[in-house]
C-alpha cells in the first residue's frame, strides 16, 4: 500500500472540517474525490502532505508514518507532488527554473542535471518551447502544466491535485486534463480533487465522495454513477451532472 | 547686492560631497541588511521565536517614533557619560543606519508580506524549509517589489544624512556651513549646495530607475503598477 489515511480530523475554530477519514491508495491507481464544495477535501488534500497539520489521524506513506513528529517532513513533502488549483508557479521564475528549483535544492542536483531533467518533464508537458516564459506570459492551462512538471521532476511516489482545472477557463481544461489522463495511464499514483466527472469515470480506480468532513460512499466509478449506495451520492451527482453536463 | 560664487569652494564642497555620499551609502546597505532581518522577524518569528517579533517591533517603534536628530544626539552626546566615546562619522554612521534600519524594515514588510501566499505553500510542498523558501521564493519577489519605497527612503537619507554636520561631521552641509560663516557668503554657498543635493537625488532616481527596469519581471508588481 503506497498511502494510507487514518481517521484524520481537523478543525478551524467551532467548524469540524475533517471528522474521521480514512482510505487508502495502492501504488499506480487514480482515486477522484469528488463533493460539494467546503467538505473538507482540500484540507484533506493539504494535511496529507501536512501543509495543514491534522488534529488528530495518521498518514503512512510506504508504512512510513509521516504524521509523526520524529519525520523530517521537508524530505516526505519531495516525495509528494502538490498541484495547486490555482497553481501557485513561483512569480519570479521562468518555466525551467520553476521546474529546476527544487531539483537543485531540495534533491541536490547539479545545475546541468536539472535542466536537462527540468526539459524532459516540460516536454512531457508539451511546453518544451515555454521553458524561457515567465508565469504571467503563460495561459492558466500553460501555467497548470507547467507545475505539473514541476511536480513530475521530483519523482514523486504520489501527486496530490486539488482542484486543478476549477480556475481554468472552460476552453483551456482539456489540455491540462489530458496532460493527467497520460500521466495515470503512464502508471503515476494519483489523487486527485476535481468537479470533472468525465475524467473521473474515465480515468478513476475509485471514486470517493465526501460531504461534510466526512467519505460518504466510495467504489469504482461504475457502482458509484450507476448504482450510488447512499441517497446523498445521488443527490450530489444528479446536481453536478446539470451543472457541467453528462460527460464533463 | 551681487551674487559672488568662487571656485576656490569647490575642493571643500566636494570632500564634503563624497563623506555625504559614503554616509548615504553605507548607512543604506547596513540598513537594508539590518531593516530585512528586522521584517523577517516581523513577519515570520513565531511559536518560540516570537520574543524576536516583540524585539523587532519594539525596534522599529522606537526608531520610527523618535527624531533621527535625537537619536544622533543621544549617540554622540549622551553615550559618552556611558564611557562609551564615539567619533563623529562613527556616531552619524550609527545614528542614519539605525534610523533608516526601522523605515526599510517597514518597507520590506510590506514588500514581504504582498507575495502571495500560495508562493510559500507552493515552495513548502516541493520540500523546501522554510528558510529555503524565504532565501529562493519569497526574498526574490520582496525586494524587487521593495524597490520603489526604498528609491524613496535613498532620496531621503541622502538629505537627511545633512544633520550630522551638528556633531562635527564635515559632509556637504557641514563644509558648506565653515565656508559659509568664513566669507559670510551664506546665500551663495547654500545655493550651490543645494544644487549639489539635487543633482544627487537626479542621478539616484535615475540609477534605480533603471535597476527597477532591469530587475523587472513581468507579472510581478505591486497592485496599481505596471
Amino acid at each position: 500500500m503506497l498511502l494510507r489515511v487514518e481517521n484524520l480530523h481537523k478543525r478551524y475554530g467551532k467548524e469540524e472540517v475533517l471528522r474521521g477519514v480514512s482510505f487508502s491508495l495502492e501504488k499506480g491507481e487514480t482515486k477522484v474525490i469528488i463533493g460539494p464544495s467546503g467538505t473538507g477535501k482540500s484540507t484533506l488534500l493539504r494535511c496529507i502532505n501536512r501543509l495543514t497539520e491534522p488534529d488528530r489521524g495518521r498518514v503512512f506513506l510506504e508504512d512510513v508514518e509521516i504524521t509523526s513528529p520524529r519525520v523530517n517532513i521537508n524530505k516526505i513533502r519531495a516525495q509528494i507532488g502538490f498541484v495547486f488549483q490555482d497553481f501557485n508557479l513561483f512569480t519570479h521564475l521562468t518555466a525551467l527554473d520553476n521546474v529546476r528549483l527544487g531539483l537543485i535544492r531540495v534533491k541536490g542536483l547539479s545545475k546541468r542535471e536539472a535542466t536537462q531533467r527540468a526539459l524532459q518533464e516540460l516536454a512531457r508537458v508539451g511546453l518544451a518551447d515555454k521553458a524561457k516564459a515567465y508565469p504571467a506570459e503563460l495561459s492558466g492551462g500553460q501555467q497548470q502544466r507547467v507545475s505539473i512538471a514541476r511536480a513530475l521532476a521530483m519523482d514523486p511516489k504520489l501527486i496530490l491535485f486539488d482542484e486543478p482545472t476549477s480556475a481554468l477557463d472552460p476552453e483551456l481544461i482539456g489540455e491540462v486534463l489530458s496532460v493527467m489522463v497520460e500521466l495515470a495511464k503512464s502508471g503515476m499514483t494519483m489523487l486527485v480533487v476535481t468537479h470533472e466527472m468525465g475524467f473521473a469515470r474515465s480515468v478513476a480506480d475509485e471514486i470517493i465522495f465526501m460531504e461534510k468532513g466526512v467519505i460518504v460512499e466510495q467504489g469504482p466509478p461504475e457502482q458509484l454513477f450507476k448504482r450510488p449506495q447512499h441517497p446523498r451520492t445521488a443527490e450530489f451527482l444528479r446536481r453536478i451532472t446539470e451543472l457541467y453536463g453528462g460527460e464533463g | 547686492m551681487t551674487l559672488v560664487f568662487r571656485w576656490a569652494w569647490l575642493p571643500r564642497l566636494t570632500q564634503g560631497l563624497a563623506l555625504t555620499l559614503e554616509l548615504t551609502a553605507l548607512s543604506m546597505a547596513l540598513g537594508a541588511v539590518l531593516g530585512v532581518m528586522l521584517a523577517l522577524a516581523r513577519v515570520y518569528a513565531k511559536g518560540p521565536l516570537l520574543p524576536f517579533y516583540g524585539l523587532a517591533s519594539a525596534y522599529v517603534h522606537f526608531f520610527r517614533g523618535t527624531p533621527l536628530l535625537v537619536q544622533l544626539m543621544a549617540l554622540y552626546y549622551g553615550l559618552p557619560s556611558l564611557g562609551i566615546k564615539l567619533h563623529p562619522f562613527t556616531a552619524g554612521l550609527l545614528a542614519l543606519t539605525l534610523n533608516t534600519a526601522a523605515y526599510q524594515a517597514e518597507y520590506f514588510r510590506g514588500a514581504i508580506q504582498s507575495v502571495k501566499s500560495g508562493q510559500m505553500l507552493a515552495a513548502r510542498a516541493l520540500g523546501l524549509t522554510r528558510l529555503q523558501a524565504i532565501r529562493y521564493v519569497i526574498l526574490p519577489q520582496a525586494l524587487r517589489l521593495a524597490i520603489p519605497p526604498w528609491s524613496n527612503e535613498l532620496v531621503y537619507m541622502l538629505k537627511g544624512s545633512a544633520v550630522v554636520y551638528l556633531v562635527g561631521v564635515l559632509d556637504l552641509m557641514g563644509q558648506a556651513k565653515t565656508i559659509a560663516a568664513r566669507e559670510f557668503r551664506n546665500f551663495e554657498v547654500y545655493i550651490v549646495v543645494a544644487l549639489f543635493y539635487l543633482a544627487l537625488v537626479f542621478v539616484f532616481t535615475v540609477v534605480l530607475r533603471w535597476v527597477e527596469r532591469r530587475t523587472h519581471i513581468p507579472g510581478l508588481a505591486l497592485p496599481g503598477r505596471a
